[in-house]
Formats: C-alpha cells, sequence, structure tokens
C-alpha cells in the first residue's frame, strides 16, 4: 500500500515486514506482512493501540532493530542487509531522533547534546558551532545554549532534541511518542516546530503517537492492529477522522 | 578531548556517591601502602645489607658463641679481607619500655666502621671512640630520640651480662642516606670481654658473630663454604651466610605475621574492588537508555564501553592518586608512633608504583564486565530502561 498522496519520490519502501520477539519459549509475533511506502516530504503519523507493533516499524524504519522477514528500503539502500557497524553509519547520517522522554545527556548543556551527533562527522569545531547555533536558533533556543537538560522545562527539552535530530540534515526524522510527555501548550509548539520541518524544509517525518492533535499535524495516518496494517490515509480526511475514532 | 571530558562530567554526576566511592578508595589505598611499607620496614634490615659481608655463627644456635681465636683462622683465609667481632649485649635503657630498647653491640673498634661504610663518622670521634675503651658510638636516629649528646654517660643495665655498665658517648654516626638504620649503639668489644673476664671468668675470650668482609661478593658461597669448612668436627661449628641471608633468618621467624600484613594489604585491594565494581555496575545500569542513544545516534558500541571503562578507570586513578598523596604524610605520622620498632619506615617506589597499579587494575576490572554489558546491550531494550 501506498500512502495515499505522498508529496515525493518514494524514500521509505517496505514489503512483507516481519518482526516477532521471544518470550520465554514463546514466539511473540509483532509485526505480520507490513508493506508501506513514505514518500520523501511526507509526515506521517503511525497510530494503533498498545501492542500494535506501532513503536517496533517505527524502530526498524530508523534501523535500530532488525526485521525477521521481509525487506526495507530507506533512499534505495536495503537496511535488513547492513551488518551492525554500517547501520550505526546509515544511522548518524540518515536518521535523527526524537524520543518521548527526549533522551539528552544529563551531564551535558544544550549545545553539547546537539552537537553530539555530528562528532561522528568529519566537521571542524567551527562548523560544527555554527550548525549547532543555527539548529538551536532555528527550534528557538539560542539563548539556552549552555544550559543543562534539568534546567530547561519538557517543552524545551524536546526542541534541543529535536535540534539535535535536525543537526545531520537527516534523511528521515523518527519521532517516538515526541508529545507523550509534555503539557498540551508544549505538546503544541513541539508538534508545530515538527510541521515547519516537514512543510519548510521539506524533512521527512515518521512519528508514532497516541495524540489525536498530534495526529492532525501529520500529513497521514497509518493504523496498525496486531501487527497488521489496517488502514492508512491522509490525516486531515474523513478516513483519518474516521481511523481516529475507531480507535 | 570530547570523551574525555563526557568521562570526567559523568564521574561527578552523583557526587555523594563519587565522594564515597572516592573516599573508600583513597583510604584503601593508604592502608594498602602503609601495609606494604610495614612489610618494607620489616625487610629494612636485610635490605641494608651489603654483599661483601658475611656473617659467621655458631653452627647450632645464635645463643651458642665461637671461639675468638677463630678470628685469626678466618682471616687467614683466601677472600677475606676484614673479620670483626660483634657480641649482641641485651642491656636495658632506663627500664624494659618498648620505647626505651635499642640494639647494643660490643664489635671491634679497630674494624668495624671499615666494614660498614654506609656508616659516616667524624674522623676526630672515631679516634677518641677508639682511645676510649668505655666509648660508644650511636647512631643518630637513637641520639636523637634519646638526646645523646658527645661526652654523655649512659647507664645500661646488663641482663645476659648482668650488672650495671656504663659508657660514654664518643661519636654519633650518620647514614649513608635514609634507607640506613641508624639507632644502633655500638660499644667496643675489648671492654666488654676484660669486664666479663672479670665478672665471669669462664665466659671471657668468645665471640657472639663475626662479620666477616671478603674482597668480591661473587666469591661468597665457596668462602663461605671454606670458612665453615675450617671448623668442621670441631667443637664449634661455624654457619656461615651472606648478611642478607642472616638477617633473613632472623626475619623467617616473624615470616607469617608479615604474610599476614601482606595478605592483608591485598584483601583491602579486593574489598575495594568490589565496592567500585559495585559503583560501576550499578551507574552502567541506571544510564543504559543513556547507552542505547549513543548506540541509536551512530555511536560504536566501542564507544559506549569506553564510556564506561573510562570513567572506572578515571574514578580509581583519581582515588588511587590521592591515596598516593595522603600515603606520604600518613606514613611520616605512623614513622613517628612506631619509629622504635621501626627505624626505616618510609614509602618506598615500589610501594607506590603497587599503589598505582592496583588502583589501575582495580579500575580495569571493575569497569571491564558493565562496559561489555553496556556495549552489547540492545538499542530498543536500552531505550525502554528508566533508570
Amino acid at each position: 500500500m501506498n500512502a495515499t498522496g505522498g508529496p515525493g519520490r518514494p524514500l521509505v519502501v517496505i514489503e512483507h515486514l516481519a518482526k516477532s520477539y521471544r518470550r520465554g519459549d514463546q514466539v511473540v509475533p509483532v509485526l505480520e506482512d507490513i508493506s508501506l511506502t513514505i514518500p520523501e516530504g511526507d509526515f506521517i503519523a503511525l497510530m494503533g493501540p498498545s501492542g500494535s507493533g506501532k513503536s517496533t516499524l517505527l524502530n526498524l524504519i530508523a534501523g535500530i532493530d532488525k526485521p525477521d522477514a521481509g525487506t526495507l528500503l530507506v533512499d534505495g539502500e536495503d537496511i535488513t542487509r547492513l551488518g551492525e557497524a554500517e547501520l550505526a553509519d546509515w544511522r548518524a547520517s540518515h536518521v535523527g531522533f526524537i524520543f518521548q522522554f527526549y533522551n539528552l545527556m544529563p551531564v551535558l548543556d544544550a549545545f553539547e547534546n546537539v552537537e553530539l551527533p555530528l562528532l561522528l562527522t568529519s566537521l571542524g569545531r567551527r562548523e560544527r558551532r555554527e550548525r549547532v547555533e543555527m539548529a538551536l536558533s532555528l527550534v528557538g533556543l539560542a539563548d539556552r545554549m549552555d544550559h543543562k537538560p534539568n534546567e530547561l522545562s519538557g517543552g524545551q527539552q524536546q526542541r534541543v532534541a529535536i535540534a539535535r535530530a535536525l543537526i545531520t540534515d537527516p534523511t528521515i526524522i523518527v519521532a517516538d511518542e515526541p508529545t507523550g510527555d509534555l503539557d498540551r501548550k508544549s505538546a503544541g509548539e513541539i508538534l508545530g516546530l515538527l510541521q515547519r520541518l516537514n512543510a519548510e524544509m521539506g524533512k521527512t517525518i515518521v512519528m508514532v503517537t497516541h495524540d489525536w492533535h498530534a495526529v492532525e499535524s501529520a500529513r497521514h495516518v497509518v493504523h496498525l492492529e496486531k501487527g497488521e496494517l489496517v488502514d492508512e490515509a491522509a490525516a486531515g480526511s474523513d478516513a483519518g477522522q474516521s481511523l481516529w475514532k475507531r480507535r | 578531548m570530547y570523551y574525555l571530558r563526557l568521562v570526567f562530567k559523568n564521574i561527578f554526576r552523583h557526587p555523594l556517591r563519587s565522594l564515597l566511592t572516592l573516599t573508600g578508595l583513597v583510604v584503601a589505598i593508604v592502608a594498602f601502602g602503609l601495609l606494604q611499607t610495614v612489610v618494607k620496614a620489616w625487610y629494612a634490615g636485610s635490605e641494608m645489607s651489603s654483599a661483601t659481608r658475611l656473617v659467621s655463627r655458631n653452627a647450632v644456635s645464635l645463643v651458642f658463641p665461637l671461639p675468638m681465636y677463630y678470628r685469626d683462622r678466618i682471616r687467614a683465609i683466601d677472600g677475606v679481607t676484614t673479620v670483626c667481632v660483634s657480641n649482641w649485649f641485651g642491656g636495658q635503657y632506663k627500664d624494659t619500655s618498648a620505647s626505651n630498647f635499642f640494639p647494643q653491640f660490643g664489635v671491634d673498634h679497630e674494624t668495624f666502621f671499615d666494614l660498614y661504610p654506609e656508616f659516616k663518622t667524624n674522623p676526630d670521634e672515631l679516634l677518641a671512640w677508639k682511645r676510649d675503651r668505655r666509648g660508644v658510638m650511636v647512631g643518630r636516629g637513637l641520639a636523637n630520640q634519646h638526646g645523646f649528646k658527645v661526652g654523655d654517660v649512659v647507664p645500661i643495665k646488663g641482663t645476659i651480662y648482668p650488672g650495671n655498665w656504663e659508657f660514654v658517648v664518643r661519636g654519633i654516626y650518620e647514614p649513608k642516606d635514609d634507607t640506613i638504620i641508624a639507632r644502633q649503639f655500638y660499644f667496643r668489644w675489648d671492654y666488654l670481654n676484660e669486664e666479663i673476664k672479670k665478672r665471669f671468668p669462664r665466659r671471657g675470650d668468645l665471640a657472639g658473630v663475626f662479620i666477616v668482609g671478603i674482597a668480591d661478593g661473587s666469591r661468597a658461597a665457596e668462602i663461605s663454604a671454606r670458612m665453615d669448612s675450617e671448623f668442621r668436627n670441631s667443637l664449634a661449628e661455624t654457619l656461615t651466610e651472606t648478611e642478607k641471608a642472616f638477617q633473613l633468618g632472623f626475619i623467617a621467624q616473624t615470616e607469617t605475621i608479615v604474610m599476614a600484613i601482606r595478605l592483608i594489604s591485598f584483601v583491602v585491594i579486593v574489598i575495594i574492588f568490589a565496592v567500585v565494581a559495585n559503583t560501576m555496575a550499578m551507574t552502567a545500569r541506571e544510564r543504559l537508555a543513556e547507552y542505547a542513544t549513543f548506540k541509536a545516534l551512530g555511536f560504536s558500541p566501542g564507544f559506549v564501553a569506553a564510556l564506561i571503562f573510562g570513567e572506572s578507570l578515571m574514578l580509581t586513578a583519581l582515588g588511587g592518586g590521592l591515596g598516593i598523596l595522603a600515603t606520604f604524610p600518613l606514613a611520616a605520622a605512623v614513622k613517628g608512633l612506631v619509629g622504635n620498632i621501626f627505624p626505616v619506615f618510609k614509602v618506598s617506589g615500589e610501594t607506590v608504583v603497587l599503589q598505582a597499579a592496583s588502583a589501575l587494575v582495580v579500575g580495569a576490572l571493575a569497569g571491564i564486565v558493565p562496559a561489555i554489558r553496556a556495549a552489547r546491550v540492545r538499542i530498543v531494550e536500552g531505550l525502554r530502561y528508566i533508570g
């Protein structure tokens, strides 16, 4: 299936993807025969009840987990064939991560946290500084560069995390419940920021969420249930609304 | 640079925990250093032994003397340069307390200080000693402890040789360096022998041991054997050995204590290893989500392992360094308390190296398992971890 109305060329192509986990002697299937295409520049919201496999799908797209079967092409590269070290390099240059609990390094200030992914590049100190300052300005935290995470609000921490996700100009940004730990106002600001990244910078974003406000920010909604893709629709469409209500 | 900064920041993330672990490390490294210094002090006597000095004693036991006429026969043996008689006096100064104990020997005044170049003497004082039958040369450490000055009369109550004895301080010898014990009381053997002959006629002309100077240290075994064969089947057979072996023979009598001290010093290190290992395991477990984030961002498992391993090493290096620094003033304080028992109580370079090595080994061993565990953690599982 294709995400309807994708704005660009296919960026993520998933075919017959399956993933299961072992729990003792039991094999628990999490994803079964998932096929999905995400166009470049799209903003997808992955929805579904708890245990539906949406986070697992996100992890597979982000290259931090490996499928049991199927192919997963990102920007033409089958990442299921990459070894651990290659996959780490691939993530460093192609994926920007936004986590529910921000996952910033508590001992580093905002500047250093955003700089982290650049340490894996060949950029010099001055170039890194320029980039970090630009990214923090973009998320409205130019005046908080030397603040540690515990000196920032939840919304500010998530904005630092977004700056970190952006800093390497990744192919795709994955966000796992980015507003899950935020109040309504901060959540709105974060979603607005993600929308801007998508609309103005053309960033492809895949987001797992339970939040209907977040769903409305996305261009498309993909619904999973019991490890299967049950539907997908444009976020603002009637189908998209009904998906939300079915939840 | 960034890595080191991160490691350093991580160390002081939980200041109280770091402070307690560091305190434990410092205490352990100091305790280890002091115990090793005690062991070293135990062997100090043997370490100042010379390779060109032999000691010949009665083969049956040290408590049995040797006839004095052996001296001339020993002197005639090829390779022997000097022979000096030495008798343990075992007298009491003032009382029987440990603080007033010091070793007293009756020695050949003509040869003794030639045999011991590690004792520096003033030629005038040495001459005065040689001219005064009741004269005594005292070590600088002993003189300082009891305030002995040249000209002082020191009364000693004899135990092996009963009676009251009086000696006149004629000189104070200095140690060549601070590894040399200078707490002895050397008086003239001929004065002792004369008095013995007067007081206990049957105990005259007997030597406790002969200290034998040889020209070539590599011939020590051969000359020792030659000396012992000279007196084989006599009434008083000799047992000759190097001065070091002779001293170690004394230490062997207390070897169990030395072993116990040595063992305790290593037990202290094992205990601190357990403490640091626990700290590092706890630290690594709490930060699983962070390590998973590093890996998600593209950092290698090796980088994650190096973060923990480096933190463990830096923590123990810091604790070890502080512990080593603290050992010196504490050793000086301990010396003030036990200087009478351990005249040389000095933290050796070897002890410092052992302390540093122990700290680093503890750091490496304590960090290795948490580092491997963190490096192997699956990103997905690590991200789920709430520390």
